[in-house]
């Protein structure tokens, strides 16, 4: 086996049994990341040598039995929206060409403190503003099934990275549904957990109340490993959780015997691709012969989660975003006359055309006069999409349906219609607003030989049941 | 499009978020914006009465620091990053 | 006949909070430290930073709140304030819009008239402070500091209920000495950790509406805010009487010129677009918390000065000086425990300390001496090791370094001489050297003994006791 088919978790055994290092598995993922990324682009920036100094001194460790986690000597890729000390971090914006971080968030500290090893950072849509990784200011990440198709978005570098071999596992952010959707098309494992269950410190905002961070990979025990990593308490982040059931790769049982699992008819309706939807009911007829209880359900309000969801994520991305001014880092504009001036041309000449066009909603929507009609009708909305989930859960231990209702898309298809664009986010979002865990897991591939991806939603603090279905599947 | 978006919206919103958009810009933001308040205004069909505004999903309160001094001092480093700085300040166009 | 007209002023304080960190971050607050090295990527606005916040803001902000009457909000939430401005790192400041954690209290405040009147509070909350913006003139351009970003202010709104500049003075004057009882602030108008923004507006004798207001800032001293609320009663009337609107807007007071300008520009839209900060989460105040922040409330004024009535038995004008300040008051008490007599340390309070203050141009609570030096001082003066002259001279170095009295009239050899033989010799010597004023004396001049003493204080270089000087002169005369 070559060792860039090996996923993260067997690398490590490899590693550890002293059949390859951590420095032979990061060049060997240096020299595919000069191989192929030429044509995909997935990464924006490659951290070479840092990676090769850190893979010698995880070695090290590893050697003098200092290090032994499932992710020791592992080389990986994390989003460009993560803060990292010393390393270009740019969220695929213009605005951020140049800033170096003076601190790492602290997810990428967790993995690097179990042995990681950071390759560099991942392309994805301009501040995770995206679904395609096209609306990056670094070039769009090409599909690396067929690089005419996008990757998804906007963690579409780390799904990329990972689908194509350029790294062992990544690091990807999920607003709605930036982990799950771009897992799905380029066939891979993606999971967003619990708000709160990984700390939030370092990444940079686009809708505070509804980003998470979570793994790419390429199976579910690789995910497992790495949730299992990232996961923690932060006193950082105060909407960080204290959880005591973290260990999540003791979730990898092969076992669904009795899991209650619920689609929702409002999931295979309209707008659904027939591909798509075959492969999602094929995959729940797996987990049914391994002895899931399989029903349709109705979930409801599902067609009102995209309109909340825009209203509260432009609202809050409007106010995270200020801070981008030209003064303490990042773009400046070069000639300008005066202190607004100078803002209003860094920003416009800063931001690419999606960002711009949230803010302006997200400002609007907060302006005086249509706060309570838009943004707080919003937050209402989605506390009855919360309810609706809330009794899905009381019968069902999951709910399983489609990622997106397409696999992915050609290059330039999307862009032209946002509204279409934000249509395709139908089946992640509402995830997002109840702050629900949900995994991504390959099911199959279209007649265009794309991936498509079966979605398991569960209940807040529900990944160990969610792992141990999708590994269950995975392993059928 | 049920919802009309002025060109003095436009400009008031670009005064509030900074932005400094182009005439093309600006009827491309005019469309983009009542379309999406077109489709936003569905949520006008559910009846919320009686339904709190939710912010936070979970019912985490009381999360606080203690008030002890942690930090160092890391001008240099935070300085590093700046358009322009002088004397250990960030440089800005002037304000008075 | 002219119209009369009636001022209306409501007040907006905002008052640095004593913390030993910032609001949201573990940076230091302390004062004058070199532009930006109190500073992190919390309190610079850096991408992917976060806030925690301080649980001391939170002590302090509900215990001014019960010093005022408050009720305390038990479920409150932190928003942003959104504008664009270079000293506030994130173009949004987190404050508190919709649940402030404190409101609808009230101060008691002395009229002109000697009655007592009510200023209402309508809330208080929590926000941070902006850094610093520097102009320079070289460049052409300005420097932000932000040092003080991020340092926890509380902002207190006092509801339109004060009717004249004497009146505002004696609300924040009331207002100041609370917090600092509290220990919650020094509340310093010069060095701004306290700020008052003035809402005024005017309207006709017995009219039953508002007139529409302006507010007032940049005012950094009690005389300030006088001028500045005459200066804007008199635009605002002038305005009036000749048929012109007051328009709603923020004006700069300039105290060198004697007037305020609008602030106004088109890129200050004044829409902030308020919502609630999704990067903290709610603060419930439970019995429990408040319980325990109500036990630690200090004694307030009022009750000081009953129990130094009948504790110390000192005038009333006495304590009415030294419980204006906490700071004061502390330095009394702790001196009088360690020994020494309340009516002497009231002394020095009321006589030179205050003397020294107005010279000076200090507040209370810029005193530095400490209580035990003082308490050394009077304790040099009893045992008469030094005379009163003396100790004047030993308390002025106190006042601005803190010396150790008795350390430094040792090092200075400025102890009284009790050597009857030396005294005995000097007395002698002033005598052989004045013989008209002792004759003058013996002739029955009473008077003339003064010059004779202050002949033999000269000779002994001020370390004698004139009492026993004195005693000394009558008896060898």
């Amino acid at each position: 086996m070559r060792i860039t088919d090996m996923t993260a978790v067997s690398l490590a055994a490899a590693i550890r049994e002293g059949k390859t290092t951590a420095v032979e598995a990061t060049q060997a993922m240096l020299d595919r990341i000069e191989e192929e990324d030429k044509q995909l682009n997935c990464y924006v920036t490659v951290n070479k040598e840092g990676a090769l100094r850190q893979a010698a001194r995880v070695q090290e460790k590893i050697e003098k039995g200092e290090l032994s986690g499932p992710l020791a000597g592992v080389p990986m890729a994390v989003k460009d929206n993560l803060c990292t000390e010393g390393i270009l971090t740019t969220c695929a914006s213009r605005i951020l060409h140049n800033f170096v971080p003076t601190y790492t968030a602290e997810a990428v500290l967790r993995l690097q403190e179990a042995g990681a090893v950071i390759l560099g950072k991942t392309n994805m849509d301009e501040f995770a503003m995206g679904s395609t990784t096209e609306t990056s200011a670094y070039g769009v990440t090409r599909n690396p099934h067929n690089t005419d198709y996008v990757p998804g978005g906007s963690s579409g570098g780390s799904a990329a990275a990972v689908a194509a071999g350029e790294c062992f596992c990544a690091l990807g952010s999920d607003t709605g549904g930036s982990i799950r959707q771009p897992a799905s098309y380029c066939g891979v494992v993606g999971m967003k957990p619990t708000y709160g269950t990984v700390s939030r410190y370092g990444l940079i905002a686009y809708g505070s109340s509804l980003d998470q961070i979570g793994p790419l990979t390429k199976d579910v025990r690789d995910c497992a490993a790495v949730l299992e990593a990232i996961a923690s308490h932060d006193d950082k982040d105060s909407t960080s959780l204290d959880r005591q059931d973290t260990d999540f790769t003791k979730a990898l049982v092969e076992d669904v015997r009795g899991m209650r699992i619920g689609i929702p008819n409002d999931y295979l309706g309209a707008g659904l691709d027939e591909e798509v939807k075959d492969a999602i009911l094929q995959a729940a007829r797996v987990l049914e012969a391994q002895g899931a209880v399989v029903e349709r359900f109705d979930l409801s309000l599902v067609e009102y989660a995209i309109p909340a969801y825009y209203t509260i994520a432009a609202a809050e991305a409007s106010s995270n975003l200020e801070r981008y001014d030209g003064i303490k880092y990042g773009y400046r504009t070069k000639e300008y006359a005066g202190l607004h001036h100078m803002y209003k041309k860094s920003r416009s000449e800063g931001f690419g055309e999606e960002v711009k066009r949230r803010i302006m909603l997200g400002s609007f929507v907060l302006s005086s006069g249509y706060y309570d009609a838009y943004y707080l009708k919003a937050l209402r909305v989605k506390a009855l999409i919360k309810q609706a989930f809330d009794k899905a859960f009381m019968r069902y231990d999951m709910i399983l349906g489609p990622v997106a209702p397409t696999t992915a898309p050609k290059l330039g298809e999307s862009l032209a219609d946002p509204i279409k664009m934000y249509l395709g986010d139908i089946y992640t979002i509402a995830v997002n607003l109840a702050g629900l865990p949900a995994i991504s897991v390959p099911c199959g591939q279209d007649s265009k030989g794309l991936p498509i991806g079966m979605q398991l939603i569960g209940d807040c603090f529900q990944e160990k049941k969610l792992l141990q279905a999708a590994y269950t599947y995975e392993v059928q | 499009m049920a919802n009309k978006i002025s060109d003095e919206t436009i400009e008031y919103v670009g005064i509030l978020a900074k932005l400094e958009l182009s005439d093309q810009e600006k009827e491309q933001a005019r469309r983009d914006m009542g379309r999406m308040l077109d489709y936003i205004d569905k949520l006008g069909e559910l009846d919320t009465t009686d339904v709190e505004p939710m912010s936070h999903v979970f019912p985490v309160q009381n999360v606080f620091r203690e008030d002890e001094v942690t930090n160092g001092e890391m001008r240099e480093q935070l300085l590093a990053n700046a358009p322009q700085e002088k004397d250990g300040m960030f440089m800005v166009p002037r304000t008075f | 006949m002219s119209r009369q007209y009636e001022t209306v002023i409501g007040l907006e304080v905002h008052v640095e909070l004593a913390t030993k960190t910032k609001i949201f971050c573990g940076c230091s607050t302390a004062f004058g430290a070199g532009p930006n090295t109190q500073t992190c990527p919390v309190c610079t606005g850096m991408p992917g930073s976060l806030p925690v916040l301080n649980k001391q803001v939170l002590e302090y902000a509900i215990a001014v709140g019960l010093a005022t009457g408050c009720d305390i909000t038990r479920y409150a939430k932190f928003d942003r304030k959104n504008y664009f401005y270079p000293d506030n790192p994130q173009n949004y400041q987190i404050s508190q819009l919709y649940l402030p954690i404190c409101r609808n209290g009230s101060v008691e405040i002395a009229t002109e008239e000697g009655g007592t009147k009510s200023v209402g509070i309508h809330e208080i909350h929590m926000e941070e402070d902006a850094g610093k913006l520097i102009h320079d003139a070289w460049e052409d351009c300005s420097l932000v500091d932000y040092n003080r970003s991020g340092v926890p202010l509380i902002e207190i709104v006092s509801e339109p209920d004060m009717r004249s500049a004497e009146e505002v003075i004696a609300y924040l004057e009331k207002l100041r000495l609370i917090i600092q009882y509290l220990g919650a602030s020094d509340c310093k108008l010069q060095e701004g950790s306290m700020r008052a923004d003035v809402n005024l507006s005017v309207r006709e004798l017995g009219a039953k509406e508002f007139g529409v207001r302006t507010e007032m800032k940049n005012l950094n001293s009690f005389k300030a805010i006088s001028r500045a609320i005459a200066g804007e009663r008199e635009r605002q009337i002038e305005l009036l009487a000749s048929g012109q609107r007051v328009v709603q807007e923020t004006r700069r007071w300039d105290d060198s010129k004697g007037e305020s300008y609008a602030m106004r520009s088109k890129e200050d839209a004044q829409d902030y677009r308020y919502f609630p900060d999704p990067d903290l989460v709610p603060i419930r105040v439970s019995d429990e918390m408040l319980a325990a922040i109500r036990d630690k409330q200090p004694e307030f004024r009022g009750e000081k000065m009953k129990r130094y009535k009948e504790a110390f038995g000192i005038p009333d004008y006495d304590i009415e000086i030294i419980t204006q300040s906490k700071h004061m008051a502390d330095i009394f008490e702790e001196t009088v425990s360690l020994g020494a007599e309340p009516k002497k340390v009231s002394n020095w309070l009321m006589g030179e300390t205050l003397r020294l203050m107005k010279e000076k141009e200090l507040d209370a609570e810029d005193l530095r001496f400490s209580p035990e030096h003082l308490a050394k001082l009077i304790g040099l003066v009893d045992a008469r090791a030094v005379n009163s002259s003396v100790a004047k001279e030993v308390f002025e170095v106190m006042f601005e370094e803190d010396v150790d009295p008795e350390q430094y009239v040792e090092q200075k050899g400025l102890k009284t001489v009790n050597d009857e033989g030396a005294l005995k010799k000097a007395v002698e010597e002033v005598i052989a050297a004045n013989p008209q004023s002792v004759a003058d004396y013996r002739g029955g001049k009473e008077k003339a003994i003064g010059f004779l003493v202050g002949q033999t204080m000269k000779a002994m270089k001020g370390k004698a006791d004139p009492g026993a000087v004195n005693r000394m002169l009558k008896e060898l005369l």
